[in-house]
């Protein structure tokens, strides 16, 4: 019925400010994408310096997998891998941690009292108003005032700091759809709380869960303020400081473009294909 | 047995945040008003407001910040109506091209801007770094607009077309009310990561240009301990204005809806 409705509502618009309309949209994403495209185009270019066309080659995609730049005749920068694997470390142990610590919260905070309930979703708020700077500066105050020396560990630990609240708001819709009494049931017909997490109330909230830890990961792997303050000076980097540094020092490894190129395609796809399914099913439903 | 009533399964969490977020933003503040002996002073809040470089840091963060918002707002708002308001197939798609931008790291994105500009002959200043910050907050401002939009009862709509409403003044008087919530959670996603933004700058502008946020972070860098409380102080001025746009820009809870 609203299907037939927005068409009528369309229809009334003359066709130049439809055509208008659509124009500014895709301009809008042309301008969106142009720098996207940059580094797509130039990952196809063996020039160090971003922005030269040297012709075109896969040299840089070679590079990048073989560690090695057979043209200049030079190891690709090693400090690059280590980059990459240390983000994928601390994505996946403070997405894990995070998702486990915001889902037991969820539950926790659902069954507060209300006062109780209260401060728990303001704390809940706080990291995920702060800006990356300001979390990352108090928590590097904290460590350097309890002398903890930064690190991995420092690092993880403030990944799940701002992680940690996108779970629990994932996973509390769950929660306010469940039947609040199968929990209870699970009790009496005596499961531990443990079994009755597991068993009866995980297979409820695991859509949430899921969600949870997607967006943990990838706000782990976006971030660069929490990470440069937390990260220490013992030489740890991520993808974000590495290229930080990189950019500071004037030129930029040339192996980060292909490295892009191919994380993007990837979401690219994995986000079409995300995009058939669900299609698919509303054609079913329907 | 205690983990029988299910409230105490967030105790874990909440001694978490009481650790990592209350005490850390406590600790701003505590060395904010003490200086590098531990003594209590307010000389490093005296230092700034009569430094001039740090006060026109501040109040210049503050102008570009409001003009990024301001930009993102003219922009987005129109993009988010087109998208909810027309009959696409697939509005979800186009919502989705908005955002995908996002998931390549934005200091990449920003580089390849500086390139852009580069390559166009474009001198790097404020306006690569408004361009800049508009080009990296707009989505933020789009996707809550949208949101509300997509959401609002059409038949209000229709009723006000049918009563005799000129489509300016359905707009106005409508579309435009109804949509605040958005608008607002859109200004306040602008607006908090623009004015605290750091390392964004330098590299749009070569370091031309001296955010309030590159200030900050200055101090926690190569200065040493000397400049800590200083920059805590500066930390404990950008919480406030945090603080303040949370508090007027309404619900904080609509904002991650």
């Amino acid at each position: 019925m609203f299907e037939n409705y927005k068409k009528s509502k369309v229809e009334k618009r003359s066709l130049t400010s439809r055509i208008a309309a659509q124009a500014y949209l895709w301009l809008l994403l042309v301008v969106l994408y142009a720098p996207i495209l940059l580094i797509i185009i130039f990952s196809f270019t063996q020039s160090k310096v971003f922005g030269n066309w040297t012709g075109f080659t896969l040299g840089l995609y070679e590079n990048l997998f073989t560690g090695y730049d057979a043209v200049a005749q030079v190891k690709v920068d090693p400090n690059l891998y280590r980059a990459i694997f240390f983000t994928v470390v601390i994505a996946f142990a403070s997405a894990i941690i995070s998702t486990m610590l915001g889902t037991l919260a969820a539950i926790g905070i659902y069954h507060m009292r209300s006062r109780d309930r209260k401060i728990m979703t303001f704390m809940n708020s706080i990291p995920m108003i702060n800006p990356d700077i300001l979390t990352g500066i108090s928590l590097f105050l904290l460590f350097v005032f309890l002398g903890i020396s930064r690190g991995l560990g420092t690092v993880i630990a403030a990944h799940v700091v701002f992680c940690t609240p996108y779970v629990v708001l994932s996973v509390m819709p769950r929660l306010t759809k469940m039947n609040p009494n199968i929990y209870e049931a699970a009790l009496d017909l005596g499961a531990t709380p443990f079994q009755a997490l597991r068993k009866v109330m995980m297979p409820e909230l695991w859509p949430g869960m899921i969600s949870g830890f997607i967006l943990s990961l990838t706000l782990s792997i976006d971030d660069f303020g929490v990470t440069y303050f937390t990260k220490g000076s013992s030489g740890l980097e991520t993808l974000s400081t590495f290229i930080y540094a990189d950019a500071r020092k004037g030129g930029l490894t040339p192996e980060l473009r292909p490295l892009f190129s191919l994380i993007f395609l990837t979401i690219l796809v994995l986000l079409i294909i995300m995009n058939i399914r669900t299609h698919k099913q509303q054609n079913k439903t329907k | 047995m205690v983990f029988q009533s299910r409230s105490t399964w967030a105790w874990p969490y909440a001694l978490f945040m009481l650790c990592l977020v209350v005490l850390p933003l406590l600790l701003i503040a505590v060395y904010a008003f003490t200086d590098a002996n531990g003594s209590f002073t307010i000389q490093n809040f005296v230092s700034f407001f009569t430094k001039s470089e740090a006060i026109n840091t501040f109040i210049y963060s503050l102008a570009i910040a409001l003009i990024t918002t301001i930009i993102c707002l003219l922009l987005g708002y129109p993009a988010a109506y087109i998208m909810a308001m027309a009959d696409f197939k697939t509005p979800q798609v186009m919502a989705m091209l908005f955002i995908l931008p996002m998931w390549i790291n934005f200091l990449l994105r920003t580089i390849a801007t500086v390139e852009l500009f580069r390559m166009f002959g474009l001198p790097l200043g404020e306006g690569a770094l408004l361009f800049g910050m508009v080009y990296d907050f707009l989505p933020f401002m789009i996707y809550p607009i949208y949101n509300t939009l997509q959401k609002m009862d059409t038949s209000l709509i229709e009723a006000a077309h049918d009563l005799g409403a000129k489509r300016h003044q359905v707009f106005l008087k409508v579309t435009l009310p109804l949509s605040m919530p958005g608008i607002y959670s859109g200004i306040v996603m602008v607006f908090m990561p623009t004015v605290s933004t750091f390392a964004i700058a330098e590299l749009l502008t070569h370091n031309k240009v001296t955010l309030f946020g590159s200030l900050i972070q200055r101090c926690f860098g190569e200065g040493g301990i000397a400049m800590w409380n200083y920059g805590a102080a500066l930390s404990l001025i950008m919480l406030i204005i945090i603080g303040l746009t949370s508090f007027f820009g309404g619900d904080k809870e609509d904002i991650n809806r």
